[in-house]
Order: C-alpha cells, then sequence, then structure tokens
C-alpha cells in the first residue's frame, strides 16, 4: 500500500463518522412561543444547574450579565395600546456556527452529537466568536466570580466553574447527555430513549414549552413538534442552520 | 535637493549622524524620561491591573465585546503600513528623494507594530495563552483552528514583523560601519557586531544591493496581505456594517493613509529637533503631500461605497446600523472623521500650503486623529447594533483603556528615542549616492563609502 492511500485511508477513518456529514445524535430543542408564559423558570434553573455567576448590581449596570438563558422583550404599540412580545433566547447549536470558524485555537467546535461544545481550558479570551454570533447568546467572564457562603455549597459538581477571560454559553446541558449516555451503555442500550435526558430548562418549564430530544429518531417528540406549520428559526436568512425551532404565537 | 547637498561633503554626512547618535543633550534625557515614565504610567501599570483582576477593567460589555484595544491594535497595523511598503515602492522606481527620509519610515514601521503585537496580548482575556495561535508540536495533539481569520493575522504580523526587521537591519549594514569607523569603545563593539564586519568591497555592494531589492519586492504584498487580513478578521463575521466586501481595500488604503500622515509627522520632527535641515526639505514635504493628497480622495471614494452598499442591501439591520453610524451618539465622532480625513485634506491641492511645514504636520496629526476615529467607530457603532434588538447595548471606553491608549504613543515614542540614538536615523551611504563625487580623495579609504 502506498503512502499516499494509507494516509487517505487513516483522513477517512479519522473523518467517519463525520464531522459535518453525521452526526450520532442530531440534539434539538422545540419552543412553542404558543405556550411560553414568559415566567422565566428556564432562566433560574440554567442558574443553577450550570454554575452561571451572579455578577452584581454594579456589572450588571455595565451589560455583563451572564444568561445563557434569557428572555427577549419586544414592545409593540405605544403606551395605552402597547403589547409585549417575549421568546427565550439561548445558543441555537447552529450546524453551520459563524463562532466556530473564527475561533483561533479552536476552543469552540461541533461534536457527534450536533452540538455546539465551547472548551473552557482552550478559550484564550479573543472574544471573536460574540462578535460572530448573530444571536449575541455568548457570554465572557470579566472577572473571577465568587459564590458567597452557603451560596458556593450548591455549585452543581459536574460542571465546571469558569475563571476570568474565558467565553461561556448554553451547552444543551451536555453533563446531562453524558450521563444518559453512560446510562444507555450500562443498560447494554445502543441509543438513548426519547425523553430521557432533559436539559435544566426544559425539566422546568411549568407549560411544557420547551421540547428536547434527538432529530435522527424519527419517533421522538421533537421530530415531530419540529414539524409542525408553525415551526421557524430565528434568523434563518443567515444560514446559520440552528438545532432550535420556534413555534410560532398564534394571534388569538 | 541637488542645490542644498551641493554644500554638503561626504565627511559632513557622517558627522552630523555620527553626532546626532553620540552626542546627547539634557534635552534627549529630559524627553526619554517623559516617554519612559509615560509608558510605565500610562501603559504598563494600567495593563498589569487588568492582567491581575481581569478584562473587566475595560469597558467592554456584553454586545460590545471588542473595544478601543481592538481598535487601536488595528491604527498601529495601518500606521506601520507606509513606512516598509512607502521605502519598498520607492526603492524600486528609483526615487532619490526617498533617500534621506526612509531609515525613519522604516523605524516606525518596525515600532508601530511592535506596539500593535503588545495591543494584542492586551486585547485578549488570557494573554498567558496566547502562544496557542502559533501552529507548534505540543504534547495534546492540538494545532490552531487554520479556517481562523484570527489565525491568518497572527501569521501576516509576524511575517510582516520579520520581514521589516530584516528588511530595515539590512539596509543599515553599510552605516553601521561607517559609524563603527568613528566611535570608540563599547559603541564601537556593539556597531562592529552589527555591521557583520562589513568591509566595503565591491562583492558586498553588490550583494547588499542585490539582496536589498529582492526584500522590496517581497515585502510590498506582504505590507497589502497584512492589512487585507486585519480586515477580514470583520469582514468576515456576518455582523451588518462589518461584513462587506471592501474591507479589504478599504483597511489598505486607509493603513497607508495614515501611515503616510505619520511619516510626515516624525519628519517634522526629525527635521525639527534632530537637525536634519538640510536632508528633509520642501520636496519631501510636496512629494508626500501629493501622495497624502490622492489617498485622501481614495478613501472618500471607499467611504462613500461603504455607505451606499450598506444602504443599496435594503435589510432592517444595515439601515440600523448606518443611522445609528451617522446620527446616533457617536455621530459627532463620525462627521469629526470625514471633516479631518476627506474635507481638510483637499487643502493640499495647493503647493504652497504642502511645502510649508507647520501647516503639514498639523494636518497630519489631524489625518490621524481621524484615522483612529474611523477605527473605533467601526468597532463601537457595528457591534452594539447587531440582528436582535434585544441584544443591542452601548460602548464605552473606560478610564483604563484610554490610559493605556494614551500610554501606547509613549512606548511609541521610547522605542523611537532609543532608536535614534542606536541607528543611524538617515541612511548615509544613500544619501552620498545622490551628491556629486568630491574633488579631493581622503587620506584613508573609509569603509563606508560607496564604492
Amino acid at each position: 500500500m502506498s503512502l499516499f492511500s494509507r494516509f487517505m485511508d487513516g483522513w477517512r477513518k479519522y473523518r467517519k463518522p463525520g464531522y459535518y456529514d453525521e452526526f450520532d445524535y442530531h440534539w434539538t430543542m422545540t419552543v412553542d412561543l404558543d405556550s411560553c408564559t414568559g415566567c422565566e423558570a428556564c432562566m433560574t434553573a440554567c442558574q443553577a444547574e450550570n454554575n452561571i455567576p451572579l455578577v452584581g448590581e454594579e456589572e450588571l449596570a455595565k451589560g455583563r450579565e451572564i444568561q445563557w438563558i434569557r428572555i427577549e422583550r419586544y414592545w409593540e404599540g405605544e403606551y395605552p395600546n402597547a403589547k409585549l412580545n417575549f421568546m427565550p433566547m439561548m445558543c441555537q447549536h447552529c450546524d453551520a456556527a459563524p463562532c466556530e470558524t473564527v475561533c483561533p485555537v479552536s476552543a469552540t467546535y461541533h461534536n457527534q452529537d450536533g452540538l455546539n461544545t465551547q472548551i473552557y481550558n482552550r478559550c484564550i479570551g479573543t472574544r471573536s466568536c460574540a462578535v460572530y454570533c448573530p444571536y449575541e447568546v455568548r457570554y465572557f467572564n470579566y472577572y473571577n466570580h465568587h459564590w458567597d457562603s452557603p451560596l458556593d455549597q450548591q455549585l452543581n459538581p459536574d460542571v465546571s466553574v469558569r475563571g476570568k477571560g474565558v467565553m461561556e454559553k448554553c451547552t444543551f446541558c451536555i453533563q446531562r447527555i453524558r450521563d444518559a449516555k453512560d446510562l444507555a451503555k450500562d443498560d447494554d442500550r445502543r441509543r438513548v430513549r426519547d425523553g430521557e435526558v432533559q436539559p435544566a430548562c426544559v425539566q422546568s418549564c411549568p407549560t411544557k414549552a420547551l421540547t428536547f430530544g434527538d432529530r435522527k429518531d424519527t419517533e421522538s417528540q421533537v421530530y415531530q413538534s419540529m414539524n409542525n406549520p408553525r415551526a421557524y428559526k430565528v434568523l434563518d436568512e443567515l444560514n446559520t442552520d440552528s438545532s432550535v425551532v420556534y413555534l410560532k404565537k398564534v394571534d388569538a | 535637493m541637488e542645490a542644498e547637498n551641493n554644500k554638503l561633503g561626504y565627511t559632513d554626512i557622517h558627522e552630523d549622524v555620527v553626532r546626532s547618535i553620540v552626542v546627547t543633550g539634557p534635552k534627549y534625557y529630559a524627553t526619554l524620561a517623559t516617554a519612559g515614565g509615560l509608558a510605565l504610567v500610562c501603559f504598563f501599570f494600567p495593563w498589569f491591573y487588568q492582567l491581575y483582576y481581569g478584562i473587566g477593567a475595560a469597558g467592554m460589555n456584553h454586545p460590545g465585546v471588542w473595544g478601543t484595544y481592538l481598535a487601536s491594535f488595528i491604527f498601529w497595523i495601518g500606521l506601520s503600513h507606509s513606512g516598509t511598503l512607502l521605502s519598498c515602492v520607492l526603492h524600486l522606481t528609483n526615487s532619490s528623494w526617498r533617500k534621506a527620509m526612509y531609515r525613519s519610515a522604516e523605524a516606525m514601521t518596525l515600532f508601530s507594530l511592535v506596539v500593535a503585537a503588545t495591543y494584542v496580548f492586551v486585547h485578549v482575556g488570557r494573554p498567558w495563552f496566547a502562544h496557542w495561535t502559533f501552529p507548534y508540536p505540543n504534547q495534546w495533539e492540538l494545532w490552531p483552528n487554520f479556517r481562523s481569520p484570527l489565525l491568518f493575522d497572527v501569521m501576516a504580523i509576524a511575517t510582516y514583523l520579520t520581514g521589516s526587521t530584516i528588511f530595515i537591519y539590512m539596509g543599515s549594514i553599510p552605516d553601521f560601519a561607517a559609524v563603527r569607523d568613528r566611535t570608540v569603545g563599547w559603541r564601537n563593539t556593539m556597531y562592529s557586531l552589527l555591521s557583520l564586519g562589513w568591509r566595503g568591497t565591491d562583492t558586498e555592494w553588490h550583494r547588499l544591493h542585490w539582496a536589498y531589492t529582492f526584500l522590496a519586492v517581497l515585502i510590498i504584498p506582504l505590507a497589502v496581505s497584512v492589512h487585507s487580513i486585519v480586515s477580514w478578521d470583520f469582514a468576515m463575521s456576518i455582523v451588518p456594517g462589518l461584513h462587506q466586501t471592501i474591507f479589504a481595500p478599504y483597511f489598505v488604503v486607509g493603513a497607508i493613509y495614515s501611515g503616510t500622515a505619520g511619516i510626515v509627522t516624525v519628519m517634522f520632527v526629525l527635521r525639527k529637533y534632530m537637525g536634519f535641515e538640510q536632508y528633509i526639505t520642501k520636496l519631501h514635504f510636496d512629494n508626500l503631500g501629493k501622495l497624502l493628497l490622492l489617498l485622501s480622495l481614495l478613501w472618500t471614494y471607499i467611504n462613500a461605497i461603504e455607505l451606499f452598499t450598506g444602504w443599496y442591501s435594503g435589510t432592517s439591520d444595515e439601515y440600523e446600523q448606518l443611522s445609528f453610524k451617522l446620527f446616533g451618539f457617536y455621530a459627532p465622532l463620525y462627521w469629526e472623521m470625514i471633516l479631518f480625513c476627506a474635507v481638510a485634506p483637499l487643502l493640499m491641492i495647493s503647493k504652497r500650503f504642502r511645502t510649508s511645514f507647520v501647516p503639514m504636520l498639523i494636518l497630519s496629526i489631524a489625518i490621524n486623529i481621524g484615522m483612529y476615529t474611523e477605527r473605533f467607530l467601526i468597532v463601537a457603532t457595528s457591534l452594539p447594533r447587531q440582528y436582535l434588538p434585544d441584544a443591542w447595548g452601548f460602548y464605552a471606553p473606560s478610564l483604563v483603556e484610554l490610559s493605556i491608549m494614551v500610554g501606547s504613543f509613549a512606548v511609541f515614542t521610547t522605542l523611537f528615542l532609543i532608536f535614534v540614538k542606536i541607528f543611524p536615523s538617515v541612511s548615509m551611504y544613500e544619501v552620498k549616492e545622490t551628491m556629486e563625487t568630491p574633488k579631493l580623495k581622503p587620506a584613508i579609504p573609509q569603509a563606508g563609502s560607496p564604492a
């Protein structure tokens, strides 16, 4: 076997089962804006699950808050007839993510589960991913944060606490996905079952507006949901091919 | 220039230049101490403070994650542009007026690049890991991301810095030798090392000329590529106002523009305070003025096109970005930039203006203020107005940022002041080439003279 074909074989083996060709899972979330009440339970759950620091009043005023999921507010009309529209916004886990191409050290990349992941240890803090992200869902740690006692006792041991100079964002609770996959392996199952893994926001949603699951499983709840005629993607015209599908609010 | 130079002999040039290196007045020490002190207090202390506490010391926030650090970085890269590039182009086109000024112009390139490279470390959140952007073999078997425009940037700047350093050093070798022959003590040792045993033989001159021309040809495309690549940091994003194909030529023209203005400033200072009145003359200011005029027209054209494409796109995000830039909070800065970089330079149409020193100095400084504003506005008006209005914000620099910005000028000045005492800041051998051969031959053959 020639050196070239050996190299090409190795290359193909390395590429399969494919970076952008084929994912093991394709985790997807749908947000039903018709059910969403904007209660912000998802934000609180996320804060607790993912060790998100509270930056304090001063930093908040400077616009340096960290919210992996946030409720965006849009006012319609003037005061007496004002109407409030809102939608949850979190990392869209784009399959053609602008943030992934720009990181000079590949601290953010796409993994086999169709997730856009962030490696805190590799991040050097150029913040270019936050510039390139059209959804503005990447948050930067401007300082080292601390948790006042006894809050430091409730930190989630499965999630690393991020230090200064590092970018962070929604991970679709990758630690829970990892747990579910380990469980599936221990049970001698090949796949994680639908509904077995839920990110903190989905788990805490009182109106079940959020659905999470594997898009590759056509039986799954999320697959049904994303094929709803009300489905659309935010800023779809930018061709980011995002993994979060919104279901349009029906005007009453 | 010939008329003035005819009064000078070869020896006068040597004496003038060696004097500028060896004789140091209290004024120089006072300036150096001020610049060095300012650099320490305004640049390094705030930077260490920021390193210790985190980059929150700067004014960046959620939508405006890039700030004046990046604007200053582009500004310094831009300022670095003209020196070496201009010197190369003029060398290849055999323009003799280049010879008196190119050494200081190249030094400007070098030190601007050094300051710009320092800004990269000031800008990133964890500068102690900045070496990860270089593709070096490591135990994790990890490589940088070769698709990233930021990585291209690191490569381009490293290449340009290396190229410019070699270029300025190689051009100075005969002058180092000339200074070596006229100094004693530690200076003699230093210049002996720096001149690499230059003897002034025909072969050496031939090789020097060949290598110098080779490097000049090599550096021109490099200079163009560096700023194109810097512009891709912005243009390859999908941020409204940054995602434009015109950005690469826009940045290159802007860079040469601010760089040429910078050369005018530095030449004025050298002429006035280093006593180079006979070498840097009205002719230089006249020619540089013509170049500046051309560049200002190009710059104005590209700016108009940038606004036009934004408007012509017809998308709401581009409209919002344009209206924020032209009429928003930073609108006064925008119109100041137009005044300084597009309107005021039209004065250079008149030859009387181009050949008067003080107005040219004022204009050159105004152009660079305008160009700094341009870089600031690119960052400060585009990022806080992106696609989702809920995430709109506002960015203003903090005290630490402003202090570091001021301090970077002090760092540049300090480096330049050290340079003029080590490098012969006027190229002696090339100035001599423009003069008539003296009638009387010196008793001892001089190593630094052209063969």
